[in-house]
């Protein structure tokens, strides 16, 4: 086939491209990972029994926060990767900034306690699960996100994987966050930021396989 | 003190110019998108042939696999963004994709480059390796090719084409779209 006739072919009756193309494809791949995510937590893990105690606290708001930032960093980043050409620009620095917001809290945390206490803040009650639960939450999300970058077009696949995984990793903390009983900020410094970290490495690894177009 | 290159002149003429049929072909104006085709298609031409200067005969597959690409992922840009940052990436995407895609493979197959590479760029090695797009497109199931046959190739409506071929419109268009995305990952599969 000539490339004229490929070009005839390609424009003969291209349909017209729905307004804000991407942006649904986000909106509808989010939100079914954040049901699946939610529902996956109800089914296996349940509500914290006290979380309508515990809504009148601050330091429960800031958990929430934390991953609500992150995941909206992570958001915005993971757009721009899916678009050519398009810079990441400041979603850098406002992914790094609620890490290193919650790492600031926690190190001032940790000089206010006094040596015995200080294990007890970093490890909670529920340090060897929360990683892993963090990560299991977040593969509704991952195969959502995914989905949707299948559809459009990164050009750095690594980055645009890495991203897509920290954007599910912080909205499965985020629905994990309504489960865990934990909410000092050493804790959330060390295993929340790991259980995090793992669908964001699997996204790098996976992100080149995958997402090429 | 500003200045103002003959280059730089004509660049942003055809960017503007580029952009202009492409936000019309957007929004349905395909004989606006059929011009931004063709213009584009020439850009690459000249872009790939400066870069893979040692392989002539791959420019064409590249134009094509990248024009392939351009209609496919359309939706990803955003008619405030500048045309040229778009499809640079793009293009440079693919260059890099299929200048990986060889090196791994002649890492496997080809362990005794450089004397050999000299008879490996005959003039019928050459005519082989071109890819037939027409050829690909046989290859894709009926719910896909039919309607990229009766409505792309025969220039058929999706009214006409459903009448013919017993599928609903709706299904005519998914077909169409679905068909196209195969025939890039054919593309890719052989690459």
């Amino acid at each position: 086939m000539k490339t004229d006739e490929l070009i005839s072919l390609l424009a003969t009756s291209a349909a017209p491209v729905p307004a804000h193309a991407v942006g649904r494809r986000f909106a509808m791949a989010l939100g079914m990972g954040i049901v699946g995510a939610a529902l996956l937590m109800l089914m296996t893990l349940g509500l914290r029994p006290d979380l309508l105690q515990v809504a009148t606290e601050p330091s429960f708001w800031m958990k929430l926060a934390f991953a609500a930032c992150l995941a909206l960093a992570g958001l915005v980043a993971t757009e721009r990767l899916s678009r050519p050409g398009v810079r990441v620009g400041f979603a850098w620095a406002a992914m790094a900034a609620p890490v290193l917001a919650l790492w600031l809290a926690a190190a001032i945390a940790l000089l206010g306690a006094v040596q015995e206490e200080r294990l007890d803040l970093i490890l909670g009650n529920t340090w060897k699960s929360c990683p892993f639960n963090i990560a299991m939450l977040s593969v509704p999300l991952f195969i959502a996100t995914f989905w949707c970058m299948k559809d459009l077009a990164p050009t750095r696949l690594a980055l645009a994987g890495a991203s897509s995984g920290l954007l599910s990793g912080a909205l499965s903390a985020l629905v994990y966050a309504l489960h865990c009983p934990e909410s000092a900020a050493p804790f959330l410094g060390v295993w929340y930021v790991l259980g995090i970290a793992i669908p964001t490495l699997a996204g790098a690894l996976l992100g080149p396989r995958i997402l090429r177009w | 003190m500003e200045r103002t290159h003959p280059r730089d002149a004509r660049f942003t003429e055809a960017e503007s110019r580029l952009h202009e049929l492409l936000v019309l072909g957007l929004g349905g104006d395909s004989a606006a998108y059929h011009g931004f085709l063709k213009a584009l298609g020439a850009h690459l031409r000249a872009y790939f042939r400066k870069r893979l200067f040692q392989r002539p005969d791959e420019v064409e597959d590249l134009v094509q696999e990248t024009l392939l690409a351009v209609h496919n992922q359309r939706h990803t840009y955003r008619s405030d963004q500048p045309l040229t940052a778009w499809v640079h990436a793009i293009a440079r995407y693919k260059l890099v994709d299929m200048l990986r895609a060889r090196a791994s493979r002649e890492a496997l197959t080809d362990p005794l480059d450089d004397e050999l590479e000299v008879f490996a760029q005959s003039d019928t090695d050459a005519a082989d390796a071109k890819r037939d797009l027409g050829k690909l497109l046989d290859t894709l199931p009926d719910k896909q090719r039919l309607p990229i046959v009766h409505v792309k190739v025969e220039g058929l409506s999706v009214v006409e084409a459903s009448k013919l071929t017993g599928m609903s419109e709706s299904a005519i268009k998914i077909g169409v779209h679905r068909g196209m995305k195969a025939l890039a990952a054919r593309i890719r599969g052989m690459v």
